[in-house]
């Protein structure tokens, strides 16, 4: 588990008995992970079992109802206006669809958290911006509208903002959905290269197992509100748990869809 | 029967309560947040042009024709009782003590209110609320605070002007209309007109601008449910606002009517 460059193992976050409901529904039930500093986890599970829900209560968004989320041994529960937003500072949050503000032009977007938090000169957030969009592959974009970017432009973008603060953590909500095999080959390629380079921890939910196989050091599986198997890809891919192959192979007759 | 309409009631008696007290919530956060620093000047001057500069030509056009509207109303009974004169008196006090401030906040909460819960509701649609928080920003302060404070500042201006558009149309008829001369159509319009009723017509409009303030914001933070959330909250959030601007009104204007008989 422990990756080249880190001498020990440490773990970055943990969740403890994660329960919330929203009305009637139960969406996590009971939900406990650990994750290594430095490894990338990929959550896997079907399409609104809560995989979300459990990335905004890592940040903070959302509030538990029961249970205690830790990041580096601070309770985010706990943590309230300045501190909560200096622990978010060190996070960052690749959305699903980019959630890029659309009233600003890529720099500013890239540049958001700099500009908001850091005091720093104007010159050096713009070098800033220009190393994160360059990382993940984009060059002379800066001055563009998120309206003219692609699918797969905006999910680069929307990664260049998350590592633009310089993140020691940093969470995907669905990177490949909805972007073409070819794209999404590469998105994959990028958050493993983002990893080697930035050694951060990262989460990344998702219900694409090619690239789950292909970016996670540990995959956990999130059903009925609770993580019901967790492993190396070798594992998972081995799992005897007839939820985890009805999953895995993408069956549509199973254990998951029988109840 | 009963039960059931009873339940009906209840659970509209519970989302009214909720929806005063999230209001509450967010005009507290608002003002809390608008006092302390770091101030965003940058954003409340954005935030004054959209809302206020862009609305001058609608303002206008509105203002002018109700000055026509008033006029014309008020010279049908004047000429019968044969004081013509006195239209420009209670035109100038009608529009300055009521037409003026009601009509511009109706118009902003239609034009610029809707626009927010819009924006707003687009955003939270799109998860960019969030997307704020997570970059350690509050969203009160980022969206909310230059909103209130652009609004509460323009809304007067705005009257201010509407005000003179709509004496000005007013003037156009009975000069041009029904043949009082200039001179004496400005004199007896300033001399009815006090300070007080320029102050009590423009100081409740600081309130109307507020009111649409945290309206729109707040229907565009609790919209739920994609592009049909976001059009039903738009049509919540200018009903609500027209409510609570009348209301208001009603209030300052029985408070007026106390203090400065």
């Amino acid at each position: 588990m422990l990756r080249p460059g880190l001498d020990k193992i440490i773990t970055m976050i943990e969740i403890k008995n994660l329960h919330k409901s929203f009305a009637d529904n139960k969406v996590l039930d009971g939900l406990s992970l650990k994750i290594t500093e430095g490894t990338t986890c990929v959550i896997i599970g079907r399409s609104g079992c809560g995989k979300s829900v459990l990335l905004k209560h890592i940040e903070g968004i959302l509030r538990p109802e029961n249970g205690e989320v830790f990041i580096d041994g601070k309770e985010v529960g706990k943590l309230k206006g300045v501190d909560l937003n200096a622990l978010r500072m060190r996070m960052g949050m690749v959305f699903q669809g980019g959630a890029l503000f659309d009233s600003l032009n890529v720099a500013g977007n890239v540049g958001f958290g700099l500009i908001e938090h850091k005091h720093l000169p104007e010159k050096e957030v713009f070098e800033r911006v220009k190393d994160s969009l360059a990382l993940v592959g984009l060059r002379g974009i800066e001055e563009k509208m998120p309206s003219e970017l692609s699918g797969g432009m905006k999910k680069r973008v929307a990664l260049a903002r998350a590592i633009c603060i310089k993140p020691e953590i940093i969470l995907y909500d669905e990177p490949t959905t909805g972007v073409d095999p070819i794209t999404a080959d590469s998105i994959n390629e990028l958050i493993r290269s983002l990893h080697d380079k930035l050694k951060v921890t990262s989460i990344v939910v998702t219900h694409d197992m090619r690239s789950a196989y292909k970016i996670g050091d540990k995959i956990a599986m999130l059903y009925d509100g609770k993580i019901i198997a967790e492993g190396s890809p070798e594992e998972i891919q081995n799992s005897k748990n007839p939820y985890v192959y009805q999953f895995i192979n993408g069956l549509a007759k199973g254990p998951i869809t029988e109840n | 029967m009963i039960s059931q309409l009873l339940i009906k009631l209840g659970s509209k008696v519970m989302a009214l309560l909720y929806f005063c007290g999230g209001l509450s919530n967010l005009a507290f956060q608002g003002f809390y947040l608008g006092f302390t620093p770091p101030f965003k000047t940058g954003r409340i001057i954005e935030q004054a042009k959209k809302t206020g500069i862009d609305s001058f030509p609608i303002v206008s056009l509105i203002a002018l024709f109700i000055g026509f509207i008033f006029a014309l109303q008020t010279a049908y009974f004047m000429q019968r009782i044969g004081s013509e004169l006195y239209i420009a008196s209670l035109v100038a006090l009608s529009v300055v003590r009521e037409l003026g401030p009601v009509i511009t906040a109706l118009v902003v909460a239609g034009r610029v209110g809707a626009a927010i819960t819009a924006e707003l509701g687009s955003m939270q649609v799109t998860e960019q609320i969030d997307a704020l928080e997570t970059l350690g920003t509050n969203p009160v302060k980022y969206l909310v605070v230059p909103r209130f404070i652009a609004l509460s500042f323009m809304l007067p201006l705005l009257t201010i002007y509407a005000d003179a558009i709509g004496i000005f149309g007013s003037y156009l008829i009975c000069v041009f209309k029904l043949g009082i001369s200039s001179a004496m159509y400005m004199r007896v319009t300033f001399e009815a007109l006090l300070f007080k009723d320029l102050f009590t017509g423009l100081f409740k409009t600081i309130f109307f601008g507020m009111i649409i303030a945290f309206v729109s914001c707040y229907e565009g933070f609790n919209v739920e449910g994609g592009a049909e959330g976001v059009g039903k909250a738009t049509r919540h959030s200018v009903v609500t606002s027209f409510i609570l601007i009348i209301a208001a009104d009603c209030f300052f204007t029985a408070l007026f009517y106390f203090i400065f008989p």
